[in-house]
């Protein structure tokens, strides 16, 4: 029984970065109707991003954390302004490709210089709490940034995957917020709908767009820092996990921000009661759901029929 | 008149004699890297593995002796199937003489059998299953580098020496992850230990906090990982997180390659012990190959013992061919031929090569240097052991090639 809840626990985890990532995607895909297949390139050059202020300008996690998405973000509203937006109103067909191609060229470019086994990135060792020097008393309470772990009793939970828990549920929130309860949000949604009522208002719709887009990429980015103490940083560690990522969203439903942020969670916990009962089976049980989803309902979870 | 005459006969009974002769002795070779160019295995084969075959073919001298030799390379994406459509190609079309690197147990078998019916030649450095020179061994396969039972050999009859008794494994679900664990579950039960349990999970995955869960869980004192590449390098990584070693289980790096080490960083990596054939650092011979090698890779990586064994086997391929004058082109006559002629290459040094195309030579255990030992980039490896050649690999007595007369 322990086990079980040491398995619940760890699923969740994996279940944040499955629910941040296709909260990016279901963002992209509702506001710009675009398949976004470089979400996985764009993930891990939010990991590299982190390794290069590390190892060039010295800047730590906690930078990374901001500056990241916001340079990776960047990098995307480029690919938007000059590349996705020529898209709008074609077939989702042409968006899927184009994203596909960039992913391949960024991962190719990466792996070039880089190689495939990766680069280290420790987890973060600062701000330390309480009394950390080498002869602090036996017992006294240190905490070196997000390392260490603590003994729940049923499992050994090291500080820094109860973090990415916390982490991404209230980003997930935030951004749920932002778009489904805020005035921006609403413009947002109203400019998906009917684009060319909503610049009558007065709004500048193209540049909404891109700043969305920007949002979810960096979404992605913030994703990609977020595991890099985790896994290796790795110019393939997003084509390995983008895959699950479309499961996970087609599952919750394109588009549904709430569906997918949901199904993020729920799918990291099955997956991780998958690797308990039957290992073999853990890489494809998602695709498994998917096919069940699909059959029993074509528009997901949590989707509404087009 | 008469004399003139029989000259002229003989002048060109000569000249058809140099001709003949010459179209005996076929001075061309097509070489053929097939690896995992752009997967998680890329960077202990993949580009490496070509630079040495190229570097192989120009330490070769062969190119002042007239040959003319050709290099082509593919990246079988690790899937046997896409390998066997390359290697099919590859020999009726290309007419590849000789496969190099092949990496990747899954793939190795596939293309060992394909290599076998067309009568080509594999010299495979990069795969570990020891099952190519047992009940798959074939007579126009050589493999170079390394197995699985001379992994399981060095390294775990080290650790159950040193305590480790009780084992838990953390298997990748293919035939490479299978044989590994059969393979060290032999010599852990032959050394007295016993195995209490194991997980199989997917090649390349990128989490692992389940199955360390259960291996924690399993209170075993050694988690035996059977596993490579990536795999290897994210369990080691999130072990270290989860406390593994901190609670007092020891890690078990099977299969770890120098190109791992690097990625994973000594802080991670210290203090795990394994097995190679190769290391850059261990005399003077494999010095000079692997910093003219780091040179030319892009980006300086020192060899693995896999890129370190193309251009060892090509080497000896070399001296094969040249002795016997001309490229044959008939895969079991060159092979059979390699097995007569003791190796000798600064990089792996004196050899033989087996009957069942087992290629002996030294097993040396390591320890990873901690970060404060280690002089440099690439200074990682501390020698602990040396297990000579004629004890590193299974014994002909114990095997089931058929190539092997008892």
């Amino acid at each position: 029984m322990q086990a079980l809840y040491a398995q619940l626990l760890v699923g969740l985890i994996n279940g944040s970065f499955y629910a941040l990532l296709s909260l990016g995607l279901a963002v992209i895909f509702g506001m710009l109707n675009i398949i976004n297949f470089a979400h996985g390139a764009l993930y891990m050059m939010g990991a590299f991003c982190a390794y290069f202020l590390l190892n060039v300008t010295g800047m730590g996690y906690w930078w990374a954390l901001i500056i990241a998405p916001i340079a990776v973000g960047i990098f995307g509203m480029i690919l938007e302004r000059t590349m996705l937006q020529w898209l709008t109103g074609l077939d989702h067909l042409y968006g899927l490709l184009l994203t596909f191609g960039i992913a391949l060229i960024v991962q190719g470019v990466f792996q070039n210089y880089f190689g495939s086994s990766g680069l280290p990135y420790a987890i973060p060792d600062y701000p330390q709490i309480g009394d950390c020097s080498p002869n602090a008393p036996q017992g006294a309470i240190c905490f070196r940034g997000l390392q260490g772990g603590m003994n729940l009793g049923f499992m050994f939970l090291p500080i820094y995957r109860g973090w990415v828990v916390i982490f991404s549920l209230v980003v997930c929130i935030a951004t749920w917020f932002l778009i489904e309860k805020t005035r921006l949000g609403a413009y947002l949604r109203a400019a998906t709908e009917n684009p060319t009522l909503v610049r009558a208002f007065g709004i500048n719709v193209p540049r909404m767009i891109t700043l969305t887009y920007g949002l979810g990429v960096g979404l992605a980015a913030l994703a990609g820092v977020l595991s890099a103490p985790i896994n290796q940083v790795r110019p393939l560690m997003g084509a390995d996990l983008i895959i699950v990522v479309f499961a996970v969203v087609v599952i919750g439903g394109m588009g549904s921000i709430m569906g997918s942020i949901i199904t993020g969670f729920a799918l990291g916990v099955i997956e991780g009661l998958t690797k308990y009962f039957y290992p073999e089976a853990s890489n494809t049980v998602v695709f498994v759901l998917m096919v069940l989803v699909l059959l029993i309902k074509p528009t997901g979870l949590t989707g509404r029929a087009a | 008149m008469k004399h003139r005459i029989s000259a002229l006969f003989l002048g060109t009974a000569l000249a058809i004699a140099a001709g003949g002769g010459a179209v005996a002795q076929d001075k061309t070779v097509k070489i053929g890297v097939l690896t995992d160019n752009s997967g998680l295995y890329s960077d202990l084969g993949g580009a490496g593995s070509t630079l040495a075959a190229q570097m192989a073919v120009e330490d070769s001298g062969l190119a002042a002796k007239g040959w003319k030799i050709d290099i082509v390379s593919a990246d079988h994406q690790n899937k046997p199937d896409i390998a066997t459509t390359i290697a099919r190609q590859w020999i009726d079309v290309e007419k590849v003489d000789i496969f190099m690197d092949v990496l990747n147990s899954g793939v190795a078998l596939a293309v060992n059998n394909l290599v076998k019916e067309k009568n080509s030649i594999m010299i495979n450095t990069g795969a570990a299953t020891s099952d190519l020179t047992n009940a798959q061994c074939s007579p126009n396969t050589v493999h170079w580098v390394y197995d699985t039972y001379m992994l399981a050999n060095s390294t775990g009859q080290a650790l159950v020496k040193a305590g480790g008794d009780t084992w838990y494994f953390l298997t990748a679900d293919y035939a490479f992850g299978h044989a590994l664990e059969r393979d060290t579950t032999a010599v852990v039960v032959k050394s007295g230990g016993k195995v209490i349990g194991g997980v199989k999970h997917p090649l390349n995955s990128s989490d692992f906090s389940s199955f360390l869960l259960q291996a924690q869980a399993s209170k075993a004192k050694i988690v035996g990982m059977a596993n490579a590449g990536g795999d290897t390098t994210n369990t080691i990584k999130q072990a270290s997180e989860f406390g593994i070693v901190a609670g007092g289980q020891k890690l078990a790096g099977l299969l770890l390659f120098i190109t791992d080490v690097h990625s994973l960083g000594l802080k991670v990596a210290q203090g795990l012990n394994f097995t190679e054939t190769f290391y850059w650092d261990l005399n003077d011979g494999t010095r000079a190959f692997s910093k003219r090698f780091s040179e030319r890779m892009k980006n300086k990586a020192m060899p693995s013992m896999v890129q370190a064994g193309v251009y060892s086997g090509l080497i000896h391929y070399f001296k094969t061919i040249d002795a016997m004058g001309g490229n044959p082109h008939d895969g079991a006559k060159v092979v059979a031929k390699m097995k007569e002629m003791p190796t000798d290459d600064a990089l792996f040094g004196k050899g033989t090569i087996r009957a069942d195309g087992r290629k002996i030579h030294p097993a040396y255990l390591f320890e990873v240097k901690k970060p404060s030992d280690s002089k440099g980039p690439w200074d990682y490896y501390k020698l602990i052991g040396t297990t000579p050649g004629d004890q590193a690999f299974r014994p002909l007595s114990e095997s089931a090639c058929p190539l092997v007369k008892k």
